[in-house]
């Protein structure tokens, strides 16, 4: 159905007829998307800083893997239009990239990328269809089928090559290695320690070494997070994003590890560390896979950090932002049936009568 | 100066009111106008004359249809010309009288009276008799609001200033230039409704008017003006009485069932005229703007001039520029004219004449569940929710999550970032919505 028509007069040749309103925000779903590319730059540019060339590399060849997908799927399966102006499939190929390792093998994270956009978002219809968060699909499935690529960690600041390279343990791998070795733990307390200072001192790495993101290992876009706390300034400024998830994400892992630890340095290090920043500035903001209310927001926010620290600190994996996120994803459908705005003139009130 | 009050949801779109300085312009006699029968919310006006009739200007040519229902004057005087279908600016052709003007039938002259004098009833008479309606575009006849049930007591009357329609400015100028003719009329509606308080709410980009109704209320007691927000849709009726008084109408209620009645400010003078001087509605103030118009600005027009007319007298269209889109109303929720032959209704606020640069239609993309049109609703609703009911043409769904409290004033549409035509779905939903429930009614009945 058109909503436009034109009509033919005499003293006027063609009116545009169309229905209320007759102006527009300006707002695109492409304005969003490329919004959030440049708002992803900042640690786009830290990646690059920290592992070189690889980095780039690796976001190169998932962008390209998620771009593929998305062309090829329109053009040859769908035969729709092409969508890849909107920028969405460049988002999620960058987002993807962010949360691998540098030393990721180039054709896995093309693999990666087009997985992303086929099984993660086009498999369900395409843009706005999708359930779960495109790059968290993929990583997962990366994950299961490559653990040992997805788990290799590089020493920031080396060169290209992977052969000789220095591989080493990340913030919250080394914390959970620790935390599970008993003997180990005991001795550190004998000597007058914590955990936290133990791993800290192991890695040679500070509190501003982990905001800023240099000095030590992860994810290619998850280390900074000055940078992407810049990118995510800039998206909230835009009107893109809106604080309740992020707040509520974080300030649940914050607390609860304060809680848990008993010490403002071990939920300072529970902050700082893994995809808990990038997560919850980028990946449960994600307009298609979140709750459509602030409400909703606060709530599936609540969610993640909550999961999130339970498979930290008990579950299998040394992090758990990606699982959380993929796990509430799933309750967003129930979020937004109940977290709903109250609708004007329900509430109960006395009317003259 | 009180605060600012204001109400939840809605948003702030571009002002665009360039004409907020330029003076009311007396516009001269058309030769020609035609009256539609349906000019205002209920039963159409049944016409009372034929083809070759001779009218006065003022003298009626068309009676209520009913309670619910207004006459229509003859606003030239001059001949019958035309009497039949035809088009009206909502884009369908209905029953109008044409008149021709004759040049040498007098105008007549009114004599002024002290209107609040008069008794209540008589009051009511000759605001019935004077065919006002809402001016700020809804329409509906003034004396209806006037006579609320026995029951339910009015106790404040609200004055709605608040134009919060980006690009009109008549009633801002109207506030300005004649604020006695607006107060005289709230005296008038608190008179006939025994209502013990007035209020005029005024959005804050007018400080202005404001700044002239503080002081001019300086020595009463009963009537106070209430700054407000700059936000669509401020105006809205439910939106203001609860910006006003923190006052919600229930859903399906009207503002009576709260105790308030709103009038616009221009519907206030036409009620002083009608009673001070038994003068009916036949004039109005429309504001002409956009790229096109040589001479934007306010502009007072006999009700009929065909819009074609009305952009000439007014300064006419920029030739170097073509004509893309002509909106009656606002931008927001005024309609788009297929015809410059429609004439000027009682309604119609303003007119604006848009180049292609202004006439932007948004590029239809996929709804990405961003939650905007959520955010920006006034009425609390869920437009994304909503559309895709209607596009499944699931009624009865759609009417429970509030189909018909939707008030249409396009803030979903606006701020929705794959451009979907919310309003549109809407006003389908909401006839078919309607439609069920006559249908259900019937089959238990």
């Amino acid at each position: 159905m058109s909503a436009i028509s034109t009509a033919t007069t005499s003293s006027v040749p063609r009116l545009l007829v169309t229905t209320s309103p007759h102006i527009q925000s300006g707002l695109s779903a492409s304005r969003v998307m490329w919004d959030v590319n440049l708002a992803m730059l900042p640690a786009l540019v830290m990646a690059t800083h920290n592992f070189g060339l690889r980095a780039a590399l690796v976001i190169g060849l998932s962008v390209a893997g998620a771009v593929a997908a998305e062309f090829l799927i329109q053009k040859f399966l769908l035969q729709k239009p092409s969508t890849l102006s909107d920028g969405s499939a460049v988002v999620t190929g960058i987002l993807l990239a962010f949360c691998v390792p540098a030393a990721l093998p180039l054709w896995v994270a093309f693999v990666g990328g087009f997985v992303a956009i086929a099984l993660g978002k086009q498999a369900y219809g395409g843009l706005g269809q999708n359930i779960f968060n495109p790059a968290h699909v993929a990583r997962a499935v990366l994950l299961a089928s490559w653990p040992v690529y997805m788990t290799t960690w590089l020493k920031p600041g080396q060169g290209y090559g992977i052969a000789d390279a220095i591989t080493t343990a990340t913030p919250l791998g080394l914390l959970k290695e620790t935390a599970r070795d008993t003997q180990l733990m005991e001795k550190i307390t004998a000597e007058g320690g914590n955990l936290i200072g133990y791993v800290m001192q192991k890695l040679q790495i500070t509190f501003s070494d982990l905001f800023l993101g240099v000095n030590f290992s992860g994810s290619l876009g998850e280390t900074s997070k000055l940078a992407l706390i810049i990118g995510g300034i800039y998206l909230l400024i835009r009107g893109h994003i809106s604080w309740h998830g992020p707040v509520a994400m974080t300030a649940t892992v914050f607390a609860g590890a304060f809680i848990v630890g008993g010490s403002l340095h071990y939920a300072l290090f529970h902050l700082l560390t893994g995809g808990l920043i990038i997560g919850a500035l980028f990946m449960i903001t994600d307009m298609v896979t979140s709750p459509m209310t602030n409400k909703g927001h606060l709530l599936f926010g609540f969610g993640c950090g909550a999961i999130t620290l339970l498979i930290r600190l008990k579950g299998g994996y040394p992090e758990g932002v990606c699982y959380s996120i993929l796990i509430m994803n799933a309750f967003v459908p129930l979020i937004d049936k109940f977290m709903i705005p109250k609708r004007f003139g329900t509430s109960s009130q006395e009317t003259v009568s | 100066m009180l605060e600012p009050r204001s109400f939840s949801g809605g948003l702030h779109p571009p002002d665009l009111k360039a004409t907020a300085d330029k003076a009311i312009v007396n516009l001269p006699i058309p030769s020609k106008v035609v009256l539609h029968v349906s000019q205002h919310i209920g039963a159409p006006a049944r016409p009372t004359q034929k083809i070759t009739d001779k009218v006065v200007c003022g003298q009626c040519i068309a009676e209520p249809g009913g309670f619910v229902s207004a006459p229509v004057h003859a606003t030239i005087s001059g001949t019958v010309i035309g009497a039949g279908n035809f088009m009206h600016p909502f884009g369908v052709p209905s029953p109008a009288i044409v008149i021709e003007r004759s040049p040498d039938i007098q105008e007549p002259v009114y004599t002024a009276e002290d209107g609040l004098g008069l008794p209540v009833e008589e009051i009511k008479k000759r605001i019935q008799q004077s065919g006002v309606v809402g001016l700020g575009g809804a329409t509906f006849p003034t004396h209806v609001k006037l006579s609320p049930p026995e029951t339910k007591h009015i106790d404040t009357v609200i004055l709605n200033g608040v134009e919060c329609e980006p690009a009109l400015t008549a009633d801002h100028r109207l506030m300005l230039e004649e604020p006695d003719r607006i107060i005289n009329g709230l005296k008038l509606i608190m008179k006939v409704l025994n209502s013990e308080k007035g209020i005029v709410g005024i959005e804050m980009n007018k400080p202005d008017a404001i700044a002239l109704f503080t002081e001019k209320f300086k020595n009463e007691k009963n009537l106070s003006v209430q700054p407000l927000e700059v936000k669509y849709p401020q105006g809205g009726e439910k939106q203001l009485i609860y910006a006003c008084l923190g006052r919600e109408i229930p859903s399906g209620k009207l503002p009576m069932d709260v105790g308030v009645v709103v009038q616009n400010v221009a519907s206030a003078a036409a009620i002083s005229d009608a009673v001070n001087l038994q003068k009916p509605l036949m004039e109005r103030v429309v504001t002409l703007a956009g790229n096109c118009a040589t001479k934007p600005g306010n502009y007072r027009v006999r009700i009929g001039t065909p819009v074609g007319d009305f952009i000439e007298m007014a300064g006419g269209l920029k030739a170097d520029i073509p004509l893309k889109k002509v909106i009656m109303g606002g931008p927001m929720m005024g309609f788009a004219l297929f015809d410059l032959n429609v004439p000027i209704i009682k309604g119609t606020s303003g007119v604006l004449c848009w180049d292609e640069t202004q006439a932007i239609v948004p590029v239809q993309t996929a709804c990405l569940r961003c939650g905007s049109c959520i955010r920006a609703c006034p009425m609390g609703l869920l437009p994304q929710q909503m559309k895709q009911l209607v596009d499944h043409k699931k009624w009865e769904k759609v009417d429970q999550i509030g189909m018909l409290d939707c008030i249409e004033c396009g803030c979903c549409a606006y701020a929705c970032p794959a451009g979907l035509p919310l309003v549109q779905t809407f006003k389908l939903g909401k006839k078919n919505v309607m439609a069920e429930r006559k249908k259900s009614a019937a089959n238990k009945g």
